[in-house]
């Protein structure tokens, strides 16, 4: 990258700017109680609910991965009618209003829902389970997965696997051998944002999955909860939320960028 | 110049003018302006009704209402949101914009709620009772401790010895209402005054004197409110005759 000298009027802006986002976490900074941080963040609570954004947020990556890589190669690589509608559709929860995902959800998976009956017909509980909790995340997160997933193999150069190919190589072994490792940055860039996103899921969660701590209570619905009660406490586990998403992104800045 | 200091002058006087008319709010004086009301969610229903009365009595009035739970509405109102008066369903969410000196005189208690069982429309469970909450079969959500209507849910349920084990802690008492009105769970325990401002999507089930917790709702004008005397007015209201039949209507009781 050249660097210039930018215009006065540039930096002003890009100041203001700068300090709209930071202002906000210096005020969280401000706030914790460093003296009980330690207490705060190892109360049983707040390790219930970071143990357990863990796992739902890691499954959801992993879910995310098994369904959203083959996605996005058919959205690259297959033309057929209505590929832009169905890629809009599949990108919807990023823009969708988390709560409305959470209620749409119910009224697919919920006990009465579409499909939910049935699943309920053969002893399958969604709502208020872990599993439900891990769909609401994979829910919201995985169209970052296949947008970035997708970008990496429209980039890509095709022409390695077609040279694999005239080599003799069948279809599995050139997607596995040849496509995978090109876009393996993509995929790994895909899938932390994608855990992000998962780990600071709030709205689907707590609309289809409920509340309950060591079930489906994640860290931002303690947050939520503890904020009434113990702000101190809240503020810490944003705090853990935080420097987890801003380490991931400073890491991530390179790769993302590359891959769009 | 001239005309700012004018302007100026004409600012005071108004103000002047206008805290001079305080002193008599008592009479039935038409009240222009428009005031904030924040309220605790069960609230919605009433005051929506509430808002409607005053201001076709007082065409120049005009309300704003948000509702949410208690405690974050207290927290909100301590951290400076623009409210003008403040219903809490609890004293303690109260009490804490009060201890935070926001609070223009003193809390008066304008209602009070009592808790029900609330199913499925229909009852289909069969549940009876507080103790029927305990059952496998059944699915159950109460508030999050922390909110008032947790916290009254499990008392009751302390007071009738039962352990029950909710599916979820929602955010409130609405929050378990829905998830019985979608038909995720099969009960929980929410203000009688939800039940009846659900009552085609939900059946109530009473909950005896003697495991009853009472909520009692306090009600204060926010000082440096803009329009004290709107705000005091709307206060006035709730616990007028008039005001009391609204509220008694929508499953209130009496403070």
């Amino acid at each position: 990258m050249r660097s210039e000298r930018p215009p006065v009027l540039f930096v002003v802006l890009a100041a203001v700017g700068v300090a709209f986002f930071v202002v906000p976490l210096v005020g969280l900074l401000y706030r914790a109680s460093w003296e009980t941080a330690l207490g705060d963040l190892t109360s049983p609570e707040a390790l219930t609910a970071l143990r357990l954004s863990f796992v739902i947020s890691l499954a959801a990556t992993a879910l995310a991965l098994l369904l959203g890589v083959p996605l996005a190669w058919v959205y690259a690589r297959v033309r057929f009618p209505g590929r832009d509608l169905v890629r809009a559709l599949t990108t919807l929860p990023m823009i969708l209003p988390p709560v409305v995902g959470g209620v749409a959800l119910l009224f697919a998976f919920g006990r009465r829902g579409l499909f939910g009956q049935a699943l309920d017909a053969i002893g399958i509980r969604l709502p208020f389970t872990t599993a439900g909790a891990i769909l609401a995340a994979t829910f919201v997160a995985m169209p970052f997965l296949v947008l970035t997933v997708e970008a990496g193999l429209r980039s890509m150069d095709r022409r390695y696997e077609d040279a694999a190919r005239t080599l003799g190589a069948g279809r599995w072994v050139v997607f596995r051998r040849v496509t995978l490792p090109l876009i393996a940055p993509s995929i790994f860039a895909g899938a932390v944002l994608t855990w992000a996103r998962a780990l600071g899921e709030f709205g689907a969660t707590i609309t289809f999955a409920g509340n309950l701590p060591g079930t489906t209570q994640t860290l931002p619905l303690a947050v939520y909860i503890a904020l009434e009660t113990r702000p101190e406490v809240a503020i810490m586990l944003s705090l853990v939320l935080l420097a987890t998403s801003l380490g991931i992104l400073v890491a991530m800045r390179d790769r993302y960028l590359r891959a769009f | 110049m001239m005309l700012r200091a004018a302007r100026a002058l004409a600012l005071a006087a108004a103000l002047v003018i206008g805290a001079c008319s305080q002193s008599w709010t008592g009479a039935d004086a038409p009240l222009a302006g428009a005031v904030t009301v924040f309220a605790g969610s069960s609230l919605v229903d009433a005051f929506r009704r509430i808002g409607d009365d005053l201001t076709k009595a007082n065409p120049g009035a005009q309300f704003t209402f948000s509702f949410g739970s208690s405690s974050t509405l207290a927290t909100q109102i301590t951290n400076g949101a623009p409210a003008d008066v403040f219903a809490s369903a609890d004293d303690t969410s109260m009490q804490k914009i009060v201890d935070a000196k926001v609070v223009d005189g003193a809390p008066r208690a304008f209602a009070s709620n009592r808790l029900e069982i609330a199913v499925a429309a229909g009852n289909p469970k069969k549940i009876g009772g507080l103790a029927d909450l305990a059952r496998e079969d059944v699915v159950l959500v109460l508030a999050a401790p922390t909110v008032p209507a947790g916290g009254y849910a499990l008392a009751a349920l302390s007071k009738a010895g039962v352990t029950a084990r909710p599916a979820s802690q929602e955010v409130d008492a609405r929050a378990v209402l829905n998830k019985i009105a979608l038909g995720e769970a099969d009960a929980g325990i929410v203000y009688a005054s939800d039940v009846k401002s659900a009552a085609n999507r939900v059946t109530g089930v009473d909950i005896p004197a003697e495991h009853q917790v009472i909520a009692r709702y306090p009600v204060a004008v926010v000082k440096d409110s803009k329009n004290r005397a709107l705000a005091f007015r709307f206060v006035d209201y709730l616990t007028s005759p008039a005001g009391q039949t609204v509220l008694a209507d929508f499953g209130f009781s009496h403070p």
